[in-house]
């Protein structure tokens, strides 16, 4: 029997098997930040050991940095000590961290990929649940919890149970309008916020591989949102076209090895999967998403559903309940509803793809002037880029913000948030309750979506405005 | 960490499906340098109005006719965000034992590695449970993998791995069993 592209990635990683139990899996990268990494190092200190493989960890400061003045000291004074102490552990511990004003500093998913570090057949993880992300390039990539965090520090190993495995294939064209994020909202709310626990997911078909590393990249991202462990794409020429030169990409005659090696990363074609689904191009509009989980999302010309009309109690409990957090009206449309904030950034789309698609609809436009529009750069690589290509005059001519990097408003842990009652369509992953500031309402989209809404004020269908 | 067995007690019921890690605790609380104090924030939107300390008195955890240290709550719990302090944060409340018919990957893992009991119920054993008054008792036993209601002797099983039952009955972390691995994981570098 063939094997899946997952298995053949597990299988050289297993140091050994416990007896009735998981498998201790070798792990290639281990990406920190300053959230979930301070009780890991605390825990080694206590028991007097030091990082295992520090030359496998890197660091970055993402999830609690402020999004202007970076050159400045943090003002707040825990999000202070706690990067400063991201500094200090990786000094005792020989860690590479590209913290505050590093020309490489950036949303940890987004410069694992940029800098070449991220690579097909690795394994990789972090203190976060969206190291899904870099599946993208064909890796076993998932998120992990700090005891975890601590595991790897120790042995770089984890002690994993092998999840199950799901085939999700995309046949067919994209429709105009319709970007990789509608791709993955789409999934999602057709299969729920949990149709995915226990799996991995491998996505595939033509509609997956015709799409640029960084529209895969957001595929793979949200991932989780359907609660599967992670999500990977077999890697291909374009996967190698990104990977080649980037700063720590193999070089010259370790590049041809790998290239070699990296060739034979996919699904026999005799694999059998766990679970297999087909999903039809043609069939996707943009999509929103009206609830407070990413499951809850329609197509931009879709009604919101009448709770009645579910037929299980618990998941019409559930509507009933986003509705009221939400302030709308079962049965309606979306399209036309107010917003007060658009938040372009996050690791699910701040990538310079992404805000060159915004550019696209915004350029020669202005904002509306009912809504506030912050757009942060995932990492100082894309801030330098969008000043290159001249987007930031774009936005900045459109009454946009252009803030420094990091995960800002999408978990709302720095000042970025949005306030209580307010509707943000935000291009990032998450529209839980609160999720960005107490009270906030999140429509999740595409970066199209959003530069969409930006300009009219209110949630538009971008090919509206594309025509 | 700390062994767990059995455990009986009254219940927090918590009848709502897909709590996230973000309600559990919101990303503002995650600002520390240690595991502790996350119990006060613990559901904090939930419990507390604005930024004051006034009391949400419709949320069970304000309700002081219910008490115990089982937390029993709806499907697809623990999604979203790998934030232990999510299991922390319950744990430093004083709960022991969560009850759910589903838990999302990453927070089953975070709670098993705290000694936090994840215990998996069929959802018509769930609904059982949330159909029980304040004053019910249920009793968790890690050994034999029984979940039981005391007041109708209504009992179900639940799954867990063999290798993080026995983790969990001796208080064992994973971390001193991969330190001691580090000679096999050495051999394994140098082979590939």
């Amino acid at each position: 029997m063939g094997k899946t592209l997952f298995d053949k990635i597990w299988e050289k990683h297993v140091v050994q098997s416990v007896e009735d139990g998981p498998d201790v899996l070798y792990i290639d990268k281990h990406f920190i930040h300053e959230v979930t990494s301070p009780q890991a190092f605390a825990a080694l200190d206590k028991k007097g050991i030091k990082v295992f493989r520090p030359q496998q960890v890197v660091a970055t400061a993402d999830h609690n940095v402020p999004t202007i003045n970076q050159h400045l000291p943090i003002s707040d004074h825990l999000s202070r000590m706690q990067v400063d102490q991201l500094i200090e552990n990786c000094k005792k511990h020989d860690i590479q961290l590209y913290g505050l004003g590093h020309p490489y500093q950036g949303i940890v998913h987004v410069i694992g990929p940029e800098l070449g570090i991220t690579q097909p057949g690795m394994t990789i993880v972090c203190g976060d649940s969206h190291t899904s992300t870099h599946g993208a390039f064909g890796s076993i990539a998932f998120g992990i919890g700090t005891s975890e965090v601590e595991m790897v520090f120790a042995s770089q190993c984890l002690l994993q149970n092998k999840p199950k495995i799901m085939r999700i294939s995309v046949e067919g064209k994209l429709n105009k309008g319709v970007v990789s994020k509608d791709i993955i909202l789409y999934i999602i709310s057709k299969i729920s916020a949990s149709g995915a626990t226990g799996y991995f997911i491998e996505f595939a078909g033509p509609a997956i591989t015709s799409l640029s590393m960084e529209a895969r990249m957001t595929i793979c991202n949200m991932s989780i949102e359907m609660g599967a462990r992670g999500g990977m794409i077999a890697p291909d020429e374009t996967t190698f076209e990104y990977i080649k030169e980037r700063e720590f990409a193999p070089k010259e005659q370790q590049w041809e090895k790998k290239i070699q090696e990296w060739k034979q990363l996919f699904s026999d074609s005799d694999a059998v999967f766990d679970k297999e689904l087909l999903i039809n191009a043609s069939e996707i509009e943009p999509m929103i998403t009206w609830g407070t989980n990413p499951g809850l999302g329609i197509s931009i010309s879709g009604l919101i559903p009448v709770a009645e009309s579910i037929p299980d109690e618990g998941e019409r409990n559930n509507i009933i309940k986003a509705l009221h957090y939400m302030g709308l009206q079962e049965g309606k449309s979306l399209k036309g509803l107010a917003v007060q904030n658009v938040f372009i950034g996050s690791c699910t789309n701040a990538r310079i793809e992404d805000l060159r698609l915004v550019a696209g609809v915004v350029k020669g436009r202005r904002k509306n002037a009912n809504v506030r529009v912050l757009i942060v750069p995932g990492s100082q690589q894309v801030a330098a880029q969008v000043k290159q290509e001249g987007l930031d005059q774009i936005f900045w001519d459109a009454g946009f913000e252009i803030r420094q990097a990091g995960c800002s408003a999408c978990l709302g842990m720095n000042e970025d948030k949005i306030p209580a009652g307010e509707y943000c369509i935000s291009t990032s992953n998450r529209n839980f309750e609160g999720r960005q500031g107490a009270g906030a309402r999140t429509l999740l989209a595409s970066p199209l979506t959003a530069a969409a809404t930006a300009i009219t004020g209110v949630v538009t269908d971008v090919r509206e405005l594309l025509s | 960490m700390e062994a767990i067995n059995i455990i009986k007690s009254r219940f927090v019921p918590l009848p709502v499906e897909n709590i996230d890690t973000d309600q559990i605790i919101p990303a503002r609380f995650l600002k520390a340098t240690t595991k502790e104090g996350f119990g006060k924030n613990l559901f904090r939107d939930w419990r507390y109005k604005g930024n004051n300390e006034n009391q949400l008195s419709q949320f069970v955890l304000n309700d002081e006719t219910y008490s115990g240290e089982i937390l029993v709550a709806g499907r697809n719990f623990g999604c979203g965000s790998s934030r232990e302090h999510a299991a922390w944060a319950i744990k430093d409340y004083g709960f022991k034992v969560v009850v759910s018919s589903a838990f999302a990957d990453i927070f089953q893992s975070n709670a098993l590695n705290n000694g936090l009991l994840p215990v998996t119920v069929s959802e018509v054993f769930l609904q059982k449970i949330f159909s029980l008054s304040n004053r019910s008792i249920l009793e968790v036993n890690l050994k034999e993998q029984t979940i039981s209601i005391s007041e109708t002797g209504e009992r179900e099983s639940f799954p867990i791995s063999a290798y993080k039952k026995t983790c969990m009955l001796n208080g064992y972390d994973d971390v001193d069993f991969l330190l001691n691995l580090r000679k096999e994981i050495e051999k394994f570098e140098n082979l590939n």
